[in-house]
């Protein structure tokens, strides 16, 4: 399976890979990263439907933010699972993400337990 | 009447007249007139003949005697010395021709006629005498009338100086009263724009804080992130080893190096972004430091996004940084040049964003907030400016408000929302640095970036900083 990751700070996709790194070993997880929101929708536009089957993306981004890049990715993939990462857990981001169809809301600290927890009901 | 007489008259007249004018003291006024009384009757007598020749000059010898001898004995009476002088050849002359008449009448006989023509001359000197004598009093009248008004006039000057002199010591006491009071008003002027000056760092380091908040999340994030993932990697390496996997063993251990590497690099990144906020704060750090611009500019362009980004859901833009590689580094406040870049890049994202905000109510899409940074060096042999110019593609700013903008307390933002101190202070700051702060819209300053399509369709605004830049300075 497929997972996008979308965060302006490079070192996510090093955190990702290890915390997975079991998952992604066994070829059961495949994780693709964007830094940014027009990066993610070029990697998802590369087939159609997409190949990523889960998208979890930052909120706080410069140029298109994660609740832009949301609206734009239910416009175009109404299919796609897409849950925010967001450092500002406030109700206002949570609600707008949720309008929008976000799957799931996480704050920063992720909390790499419930993600997985996540990401695992997706794999079974 | 005999000749003696009428000098003794004169003299007693002129002398008793002089006591009238002070010239003559009072005393000798009573002395004098009845030397006056007695003289004029001697002198009816002597013309009734009732008194005998030898009494009658006997008299009028005693009485002209007395007034000449007090002429000359007392200094008061010094009046009259003149008319003495005068009037003396006569009386001697008047007097040895009597006597030479009254012994040796043929010799006067025969002699007669000179005799006359002197009596004759003694009188013309007498006349003559009086005359030059009356001529010296006026003058001498004259001059006193003449120096009697300059001493008025001296009195006038006087009073006039003593009371120039207290007015100008009123008014000298009301200007220092005054100068003290501007003083006091100055010192405090002085110290109100010291607190505003402060007030206004803190307000910067209050946008700041958000920023900063999220700036320093992010990197904390990271540390407890791949520590817990390393522990985690180091769980799993114990299960390894027992396995005797070694292979994995090895890249779990490199995993484990690059995690710690990544602590240190995000703990680093935290503490620069501490020190940077203390040395926004601090009050007086004027110390000048070799300072990498581009690294300085771009910190605090993320530090103003993302400080605008926390504090305001709604708020995005993009940011393009075109920045000289080769850009040397230059002698500056670093932190006061930082307030400069925050504040302006504060105000260009405010500009977009409120820009963008217009457009979204009249319903126009396709705009793009963008802000751009971008750096250049002009140097010639070592010697030159470093040229950063913030441009947006705001609403851009109207000339008649351009002159105005870097003057203290001007603002176009609504009350609350900016101290209209910012770009004052930082129009201050890059002066001190011997550099220039210009304002422009987009056009004036195109090819100092070449995004124009960015800026199409939109004035926009660009600040263009000038620091000066010496390369001997860089080498010390």
């Amino acid at each position: 399976m497929k997972i996008l990751i979308v965060d302006d700070e490079k070192d996510v996709e090093m955190l990702f890979r290890q915390k997975f790194r079991k998952e992604i070993k066994s070829g059961n997880l495949e994780l693709v990263f964007a830094f940014s929101g027009r990066e993610a929708l070029e990697i998802l536009e590369e087939s159609n439907p997409p190949s990523v089957m889960y998208m979890f993306s930052d909120i706080n981004m410069p140029g298109m933010s994660g609740l832009e890049l949301l609206d734009e990715v239910k416009a175009r993939f109404p299919d796609l699972k897409v849950s925010m990462i967001s450092a500002y857990g406030d109700q206002e981001n949570h609600d707008k993400a949720m309008d929008s169809g976000a799957t799931g809301f996480f704050t920063k600290p992720i909390d790499f337990d419930s993600l997985k927890k996540e990401i695992n009901n997706l794999l079974q | 009447m005999n000749v003696e007489i009428i000098i003794a008259i004169i003299l007693f007249s002129y002398l008793r007249r002089s006591t009238l004018t002070y010239e003559v003291p009072l005393r000798w006024k009573k002395p004098l007139k009845w030397g006056l009384i007695a003289s004029i009757i001697v002198g009816i007598l002597d013309i009734s003949t009732l008194l005998g020749d030898v009494l009658g000059k006997v008299l009028s010898i005693f009485l002209v005697g007395a007034v000449i001898y007090g002429i000359l004995r007392y200094k008061e009476l010094d009046k009259g010395r003149q008319l003495v002088f005068a009037w003396l050849p006569l009386l001697i002359l008047s007097l040895a021709i009597e006597v030479v008449e009254y012994f040796f009448p043929r010799f006067y006989n025969r002699w007669d006629d000179y005799f006359l023509l002197a009596i004759f001359c003694a009188f013309a000197w007498g006349i003559a005498m009086w005359i030059n004598n009356n001529k010296q009093r006026k003058a001498l009248e004259r001059e006193k009338i003449k120096s009697l008004a300059r001493e008025q006039e001296f009195k006038a000057t006087e009073q006039m100086k003593i009371m120039l002199e207290k007015q100008v010591g009123e008014r000298t006491s009301a200007l220092t009263k005054q100068k003290e009071e501007l003083e006091k008003t100055l010192e405090e002027l002085k110290s109100t724009q010291a607190q505003l000056i402060h007030a206004e760092k803190m307000a910067s380091l209050g946008e700041l804080t958000a920023g900063i908040a999220h700036e320093i999340q992010n990197p904390l994030n990271f540390v407890n992130n791949f520590s817990e993932v390393s522990s985690e990697l180091l769980d799993e390496m114990s299960e390894e080893l027992q396995k005797g996997d070694i292979e994995e063993v090895k890249a779990l251990v490199e995993d484990i190096k690059l995690n710690l590497e990544k602590i240190n690099h995000h703990g680093k990144r935290a503490d620069a972004i501490v020190k940077g906020m203390l040395m926004h704060s601090r009050n007086n750090s004027e110390q000048k430091s070799l300072t990498d611009i581009n690294a300085l500019a771009e910190e605090y362009l993320r530090l103003s996004y993302h400080g605008l980004r926390a504090k305001d859901k709604s708020f995005n833009a993009n940011f393009k940084v075109e920045l000289e590689p080769d850009l040397a580094r230059i002698n500056i406040v670093p932190q006061d040049i930082g307030r400069v870049f925050l504040n302006l890049f504060n105000n260009a994202f405010y500009a977009v964003n409120q820009h963008a905000k217009n457009l979204r109510e009249k319903g126009i899409e396709g705009y793009m907030p963008t802000v751009v940074l971008s750096t250049a060096l002009y140097s010639n042999q070592g010697k030159g400016n470093v040229v950063i110019t913030i441009g947006d593609n705001g609403m851009g700013i109207p000339d008649s408000i351009k002159a105005k903008i870097f003057q203290p307390f001007f603002t176009t933002k609504p009350t609350g929302e900016g101290t209209g101190l910012g770009l004052s202070l930082s129009y201050d700051i890059i002066k001190a640095h011997g550099g220039d702060l210009e304002v422009g819209n987009h056009d004036s300053t195109e090819h100092l970036h070449g995004e124009t399509e960015l800026m199409e369709g939109c004035r926009g605004t660009v600040f263009t900083i000038t620091l000066p830049y010496d390369k001997t300075e860089a080498l010390i």
